[in-house]
């Protein structure tokens, strides 16, 4: 039976596919294998339920296919069947849940060493602060964001003076020590996400959001932003390196603090920050006017 | 099991018959009818329209996508408000639609032996409103600055902002206004369903007689009734925060550099409004379509349907759970994340009875006498492809699973799979079901079969290798997939694959549609029962059914809608209104 036969290909050809295709995830590179694990366990109880159910419909569709002379059986309910299917759903749902809320119980409880890491969001860039020597971010407004301050720090808030500011460029993170990315958005919704993490989390003008996660491998990381954010959306990447605890302070001695940025004489520096986030930036800018002018 | 007699309890008429409104001219009979029939078919070819539109923004959307860099017109602007409409109409203006008002309008009073809706009157306004919101929502591709862009969630700031499509021109104005004309034309029809399903009901026909079709299509429209005011009021502040300057959702923003006038406004309460309706709306398009599988796979498979009363149960159950898992859509919005405990609990509950109805599915096919007939068919599709998309629902809805899959290509291969291929299969099974019986004539059998292996096999191989895709990482919504460092080659192959089996499957359904067209001349008549279905609707005098439904007579019902191949009886099957005992019938009391 033709039918009978391509719902048995339909299962073998998906776990076939599931096995032999070369469409994975990438390497992780944080901490969260739990969730790669939980993802694991999901795929085996739903893969042999797929499997069952519908190879169970390909034994019906063969051994019930009408022929003449027929007659199906009469049976409007069967308790004792019904109560034992449900009970093993519940069961198996349990098996899925239990293990994913402890690991969630893991995300949402930031480990007390996690430094503060704040990111910012806006059409469409990437920008970063880090806690100066006192280990504390300042405070911050959308309200007080202008050229000088484009993360809009509150500038009489003492604890901002000595915040590390990464305008539009790469964020480095030392490897091994787990952070606390603070989310912040100035403009519209986006979403910082890091595939080789494995985490995300959306940023909302006038809220800061988080999410923790510990470096586990040194490399370059791609950021995009998940959240449809307007025209530049797609373009809106940024990167991450995680860097050995040498290269990483070698790094943040390079930067410059607010207190430095907001002194006269640097105005403008924000506009020489490199960084290909920046160039993208200015491309949607000029894809933006060619749209416009249409 | 309970032996009963079938003729037991058919109530006297408690009422006598109101006299039906009649039309007068070919205009108040074909055109401004009150007829739910006519209303129908109005509601399913306007659907059947708009939805074409759809199909061409996603072949639009599918060759960006699938060739990127190949077509200049397709600009990141075009690209967005391609997936908006196309994601807008497919869920409202097209299943919404069609489930509710066209199906709900045809099937609802011939299944319940009315003679047409409690209201005609009001039925008929609330197509014409339906018809003004899809004829708004089109304007808005003629407007300047076309369309909105701002994704079918319309999540604010961004969706009344200049970055984004359609924000500060027209796009959203209309859009947001198609939405409220949309919400109030359909509470018109959704009052008089629910009305004419407790009110309207003939002698005998008790609500655990109803058939499944019925029951979906009942319990849906409540849903909708409680679900879409949610939408209407979060539309409504959103066009007060574009056009007045008010900051419902609308914090303190500073835009290129330019501080707005906006301050204290909250953007997730938008999401949480928006996600109160919808996920509730993911549902109020699946209980139809699962109602109306039911009786395919019943009718088809010559058996009645296994476990009435918990199939009953688990639509009326999945209703009332859909109300308490909306923010399983907002894991990663920001919201305090606690909320993640009680969401993905309650998400996670709402699989079971979701599992008990595709038990009771592939259990009615045990011991049946199944014809593979191309309704058949297609509810066996639909089956496939429901599992595959309710399973994958477990990856979503499972808090800290969701956290790496959200916004990826995998959401969108999920809720494709569930709520947009399953769902629609079953509307294609349920034209091939019920054209007999509003035409007179079968569609073609051959079409038929070449649409529904193309559509079938086309859309598994769209949307089953997309979640792996979704799996590495891609996200959903990007225009432009260049400079990925996530994405092989062979990834951007596989994407290109995906656009070609678009086209394929999109083709197919212009065979159809021609399938549609040319049977109404040219296909074989088909009788008054050509199934041999037993419910109220292929036990009407005239086929198609005249003005009033079924004659002088309204029938009496005896019996439960699934009495296939009772022992005992000379048939397999036992029209509703047929009265007597056959054998020892065990309709669930």
């Amino acid at each position: 039976m033709a039918v009978a036969l391509v719902l048995v290909l339909v299962v073998v050809g998906s776990v076939l596919f599931h096995l032999l295709s070369p469409w994975w995830w990438t390497p992780i590179a944080s901490n969260w294998s739990y969730i790669d694990n939980t993802i694991i366990i999901t795929f085996w109880i739903t893969g042999v339920v797929f499997s069952a159910v519908v190879l169970f419909m390909a034994y019906c569709v063969f051994r019930f296919r009408h022929r003449d002379g027929n007659r199906a059986a009469y049976e409007p309910e069967n308790k004792r069947l019904e109560s034992w299917l449900t009970i093993v759903t519940a069961v198996g749902v349990t098996a899925l849940l239990v293990p994913g809320l402890f690991v969630w119980s893991r995300f949402v409880n930031v480990p007390s060493d996690a430094t503060d890491v704040e990111v910012v969001g806006q059409q469409w860039q990437w920008s970063f602060r880090l806690p100066g020597k006192d280990g504390k971010l300042g405070t911050s407004d959308t309200r007080d964001v202008t050229s000088d301050n484009p993360l809009g720090v509150i500038a009489s808030d003492p604890n901002g003076q000595d915040d590390v500011v990464v305008e539009a460029a790469d964020l480095h993170l030392p490897v091994g020590k787990p952070v606390k990315m603070l989310l912040r958005s100035i403009d519209v919704l986006h979403d910082f996400y890091v595939p080789e993490f494995r985490a995300k989390m959306d940023m909302i003008p006038g809220s800061v959001t988080y999410f923790w996660f510990t470096p586990t491998k040194t490399g370059t990381f791609q950021v995009l932003c998940a959240e449809l954010c307007g025209q530049g959306h797609p373009l809106m990447h940024g990167v991450v390196m995680v860097d050995t605890q040498q290269d990483y302070l070698a790094w943040l001695g390079q930067q410059q603090t607010f207190a430095q940025l907001s002194a006269p004489q640097q105005t403008g520096s924000a506009d020489q920050a490199p960084g290909k986030t920046t160039a993208s930036g200015l491309n949607i800018a000029a894809k933006l006017e060619t749209v416009g002018s249409r | 099991m309970v032996d009963i007699t079938p003729a037991d309890g058919i109530p006297p008429a408690e009422v006598a018959e109101v006299e039906l409104y009649h039309p007068h001219s070919w205009w108040t009979k074909y055109v401004f009818s009150q007829d739910a029939k006519v209303i129908a078919i109005q509601y399913s070819a306007t659907a059947t329209g708009i939805g074409l539109v759809a199909l061409v923004l996603s072949w639009l959307m599918r060759l960006q996508l699938g060739f990127p860099g190949t077509f200049d017109f397709i600009t990141p602007e075009a690209y967005y408000q391609f997936i908006t409409m196309h994601g807008m109409i497919m869920v409202i203006y097209l299943l919404t639609a069609l489930f509710l008002g066209g199906f709900g309008n045809y099937l609802i009073p011939l299944m319940v032996g009315a003679r047409d809706m409690v209201f005609p009157y009001v039925n008929m306004l609330s197509y014409w409103i339906y018809l003004l919101a899809v004829l708004v929502l089109v304007s808005s591709f003629f407007a300047p600055g076309g369309p909105t862009g701002a994704g079918w969630t319309l999540y604010p700031p961004q969706a009344i902002m200049s970055g984004t499509p359609g924000g500060q021109d027209w796009g959203i104005i209309l859009m947001l206004s198609s939405l409220i004309l949309f919400i109030i034309g359909f509470t018109m029809g959704g009052l008089n369903y629910v009305v004419t399903v407790l009110q309207g009901r003939t002698r005998g026909m008790t609500m655990m007689r109803l058939p499944l079709t019925v029951w979906g299509i009942f319990t849906a429209t409540v849903m909708a009734l409680l679900a879409f005011p949610a939408l209407f009021v979060a539309c409504v502040m959103m066009l007060l925060d574009r056009a007045l300057g008010t900051s419902f959702f609308m914090p303190a923003i500073s835009e290129m550099g330019e501080q707005l006038q906006h301050n204290g406004g909250s953007p997730i309460l938008f999401q949480h409004l928006f996600w109160f309706f919808g996920h509730p709306e993911v549902y109020i398009v699946a209980l139809p379509a699962f109602g109306i599988v039911s009786d395919l796979i019943s009718t088809h498979a010559r058996k009645n349907i296994f476990g009435y009363r918990m199939m009953v149960w688990a639509i009326v159950g999945i209703g009332a759970l859909s109300f308490v898992v909306w923010a399983h859509h907002m894991y990663v919005s920001g919201m305090d994340p606690y909320f993640g405990f009680f969401f993905a609990t309650t998400t996670l509950i709402i699989a079971v009875p979701t599992a008990i109805k595709v038990y009771n599915w592939v259990l009615t096919l045990w011991r049946g006498d199944i014809h593979l007939t191309v309704p058949m068919l297609f509810a066996l599709a639909f089956i496939v492809t429901f599992v595959n998309g309710g399973l994958t629902g477990l990856f979503l809805g499972n808090v800290v699973v969701d956290v790496p899959l959200s916004d990826t290509m995998f959401v969108v291969a999920h809720f494709h799979m569930v709520m947009g291929v399953a769902p629609i299969l079953v509307v294609f099974g349920a034209i091939y079901h019920w054209y007999p019986k509003v035409t007179g004539r079968m569609l073609d059998e051959m079409l038929g079969r070449f649409h529904f292996w193309v559509t079938f096999l086309g859309a598994y191989l769209i949307f089953f290798p997309m979640h792996y895709l979704g799996l590495m990482g891609v996200p959903r919504r990007y225009a432009e997939l260049t400079d990925m460092t996530i994405m092989t080659e062979s990834a951007h192959h596989l994407n290109s694959f995906i656009s070609i089996m678009a086209f394929i499957v999109g083709f197919a359904q212009m065979v159809f549609l021609f399938n549609l067209i040319w049977s109404i001349r040219h296909g074989r008549e088909a009788g008054g029962n050509p199934w041999r279905a037993t419910t109220l609707e292929w036990q009407t005098p005239h086929t198609p059914p005249t003005h009033g439904n079924f004659g002088k007579d309204l029938p009496i019902v005896y019996r439960w809608p699934y009495d296939y191949s009772v022992p005992g009886a000379k048939e397999d099957f036992i029209p509703q209104n047929m009265p007597g005992t056959f054998g020892p019938s065990r309709e669930p009391a």
